[in-house]
């Protein structure tokens, strides 16, 4: 498993979000989170990387693991994991959050230039191949705000990219996009998923979810209700909650 | 780690340190030149250089006539009755006289600071005086002069002001005389040409000044009238620091060879002040020496110049004396600003990422020196800090107290640029493996700067008019020079438009640095408003 959760809680001013969630996911696999606002979706995809420290539990990708004992203090030594655990992991957000303040070629080529070292040239050049790869090398010059949202959202995408993750995060990625634009992203989603890449999506994307998922998790109140292939979830959902949530979204 | 060299700054930044840089050489040359350009014009008169330390004398140069004031005819020299006094004394001393200018009011507070040796400026010998400051023998002595304006009747005399309101100096023996009795209106001036351009205009019934001031000031004046007998009666001496028993002696040897080979009644008739009271403290006849030729001489000087030639011909005369005066403006300015940049990062970095004191220290300096008046400040550091045992030359404390005041606004700035930038900006960074170090100086930073910059040109700006404050610590900047100017001339309108147009001059290229870095900064964001 290229991706294990154990005991996963998190709270918000005491406010339980997460309790004990566990989640495995292998490799190459593409897995839907889906749930009602609020069931803490988003909250276990930033754990993963570590964007929000878990109260308590175990956090494991492609080898790297951060544990916290319940109670446990966040230490010096947690963050240094955190941070060696966020080099396997890429992060593609609901609102884009590319750098204002650079081309979209340069957000593609920043991270690598300061976290990795790389020769601004060197940098340069995979970043070109990446956005070519997601259809953007002909605006690779300009700035983000010049760009149509699904531009945006499959610039970050070649930006999280850029440091050759082991798995993909995306915290619904399509929510802030007219409906005409969010197929731009789903099949730049698709075509990573060929190649085998790991990702895990949070989404409301049903139709997505259902069509390119390999298992869909349903989430409410902080916890897995259940996960099963997409083709179960949506006919015969073993649980009457998860009916339920479908069918008032359907 | 290895650390990728920073993109290219834009264009803009380039030309912003060049612009700094340049500022700082004008700085750093127009401190080398002050002082000697100071000291210069007092040595022209003087021929006797000697080797021995110069003797520096503090006076207030605006609107002093007759006593220390700048000479109408070449507004850079000063002149007046004391001057001749006290560079006389310094020639027996063998001493070269520097002149330090500083408000009236710093005077007495300069002394002790050790800003100079002694202070000649109307200072009357009284008790209170006495308690913190040595005096020489009085060389001069004088009395009250009521003035009235010349359709005024029946005012001539204390008793007949009952019910009026009367200007004057503050501190001054008119004051004491006039706060004694609680029927008579006060109002205090700083300057004492106010207090007669009020009259004039019918905001006040009289004033009440030292007689030499009346004569200079009110007497020329075809609206006014001297009326009434003498009130009071006052004597100047010769201020120096307590405990300088030996400079004491030498200035009171100094004076009375002056008297004795007739030098001090000559000086006092050329300026027509020489009265049978004066005459009678220093026991010499009551005939004057020779004809007020000073004194007329200051008269022409003063008409008001009627053809817009002569007008113009005396504005010239002012302006390398407020080209200089600018400099110092721009210098001091700057320096401040390059200070007040370093201190609200170091506050700005201590209360955002700081332990917690740290924070807290950064909170408490912010709300004080903002919830103060910079003038106090001022003024604390300049003659508070000395009791600490920390002096710091004129020029220094400007720029440490505007550094500092404005430090704090700094400090402000760069908050709201940091908080301006939207916090998923940070999280993409996190989630792309950056440490805070490198978010902060390759995402963070960068975006703030441009909500940073614009605001800071424009507190530069702030900052070049609120650095006319430094006046009151010796400085002759641009606003000091204003007051000197239109008091001397009695003309505050054509002076004020050419300072008012030196501060713009040296505002402008900011206003523009600011509309450009707005610019420049905002780019990206306009091609997305046109679009939508």
């Amino acid at each position: 498993m290229i991706v294990e959760v154990r005991g996963l809680c998190k709270s918000f001013d005491g406010h339980q979000v997460l309790g004990d969630l566990s989640l495995e996911v292998g490799a190459g696999e593409l897995v839907s989170i889906i749930g009602p606002s609020g069931c803490g979706k988003s909250t276990v995809l930033r754990c993963l990387n570590l964007l929000e420290r878990p109260d308590c539990g175990r956090v494991g990708v492609a080898g790297h693991v951060v544990e916290r004992a319940a109670g446990g203090r966040w230490t010096r030594g947690h963050e240094r994991a955190a941070h060696r655990l966020r080099a396997a992991v890429g992060m593609v957000f609901q609102g884009f959050n590319l750098f204002a303040h650079r081309t979209v070629l340069d957000n593609v080529a920043l991270a690598p230039m300061v976290v990795r070292g790389a020769r601004p040239g060197q940098a340069r050049e995979q970043a070109r191949g990446l956005l070519d790869k997601v259809g953007l090398g002909s605006v690779a010059g300009r700035y983000p705000a010049t760009l149509s949202g699904g531009q945006q959202q499959r610039a970050a995408i070649a930006r999280a990219l850029a440091l050759e993750p082991r798995v993909m995060l995306y915290d619904e990625p399509t929510s802030a996009l007219d409906p005409e634009l969010t197929d731009e992203v789903l099949s730049v989603m698709r075509e990573l998923d060929d190649e085998g890449m790991t990702q895990i999506v949070v989404t409301h994307e049903m139709r997505f979810a259902r069509a390119a998922s390999d298992r869909v998790v349903f989430m409410q109140a902080g916890r897995i209700v259940e996960i099963a292939a997409p083709e179960i979830i949506f006919t015969r959902p073993a649980e009457s909650a998860t009916q339920r949530f479908l069918k008032a979204f359907l | 780690m290895r650390r990728q060299p920073g993109p290219l700054p834009p264009g803009w930044l380039v030309g912003g340190s060049l612009l700094i840089a340049l500022l700082l050489l004008v700085a750093v040359a127009t401190r080398a030149a002050e002082v000697p350009a100071q000291t210069q014009t007092q040595m022209q008169t003087q021929t006797s250089t000697q080797t021995r330390a110069p003797l520096r004398w503090g006076s207030d140069a605006s609107s002093g006539a007759p006593y220390v004031f700048h000479d109408p005819l070449h507004p850079s020299r000063v002149t007046g009755f004391e001057a001749e006094i006290i560079r006389d004394v310094a020639r027996r001393l063998h001493r070269a006289p520097v002149m330090v200018q500083n408000d009236w009011d710093g005077l007495i507070p300069g002394l002790e600071r050790g800003l100079y040796d002694a202070v000649i400026d109307g200072i009357e010998i009284t008790p209170e005086h006495r308690a913190v400051v040595d005096f020489s023998t009085p060389y001069y002595r004088t009395f009250e002069q009521i003035v009235v304006r010349r359709d005024q009747a029946g005012l001539d005399s204390l008793a007949l002001l009952r019910g009026h309101v009367v200007g004057t100096l503050k501190a001054s023996l008119a004051d004491r005389i006039l706060s004694q009795d609680p029927q008579i209106r006060v109002r205090y001036y700083d300057e004492e040409t106010n207090a007669y351009a009020d009259l004039a205009n019918g905001r006040l019934d009289a004033v009440l000044l030292d007689a030499p001031i009346a004569l200079y000031y009110a007497k020329p004046d075809p609206r006014l009238k001297l009326v009434g007998a003498a009130v009071g009666e006052l004597t100047y001496g010769i201020a120096i620091p307590k405990g300088h028993e030996a400079l004491r002696r030498q200035i009171d040897a100094a004076l009375s060879a002056m008297r004795d080979d007739d030098t001090l009644r000559r000086i006092l008739s050329a300026w027509n002040l020489w009265t049978p009271q004066v005459a009678a403290m220093l026991g010499q006849g009551a005939n004057p020496a020779g004809p007020p030729v000073a004194w007329r001489l200051y008269l022409e000087e003063t008409a008001p110049q009627t053809s817009w030639h002569d007008r113009l011909r005396r504005y010239a005369g002012f302006l390398p004396l407020i080209g200089r005066a600018a400099l110092l403006t721009l210098a001091v300015s700057a320096c401040a600003m390059l200070l007040a940049v370093s201190v609200g990062l170091l506050l700005a970095v201590a209360r955002g990422f700081g332990p917690r004191p740290a924070g807290w220290i950064a909170i408490a300096y912010i709300e004080i020196v903002r919830g103060t008046p910079l003038l106090i400040q001022i003024l604390f550091i300049f003659y508070g800090l000395p009791g600490l045992g920390i002096r710091l030359d004129p020029f220094l404390a400007g720029v440490v107290a505007l550094g500092l005041n404005y430090g704090a606004y700094e400090a402000e700035n760069y908050r709201a640029g940091l908080s301006s930038v939207p916090h998923g900006q940070t999280e993409a960074a996190l989630a792309l493996n950056m440490s805070q170090a490198q978010l902060l100086r390759h995402v963070v930073m960068p975006q703030a700067f441009r909500f940073v910059v614009p605001v800071m040109t424009n507190d530069f700006i702030s900052l070049l008019k609120d650095s006319s404050l430094v006046s009151v610590i010796t400085l002759s900047e641009l606003s000091q020079t204003y007051v000197r100017l239109s008091t001397t001339y009695y003309d505050y309108f054509g002076t004020g438009l050419m300072i008012g147009a030196a501060y713009l001059l040296l505002g402008l290229p900011f206003v523009h640095l600011a509309r450009l870095a707005e610019r420049r900064l905002a780019t990206p964001l306009r091609r997305e408003r046109r679009r939508t």
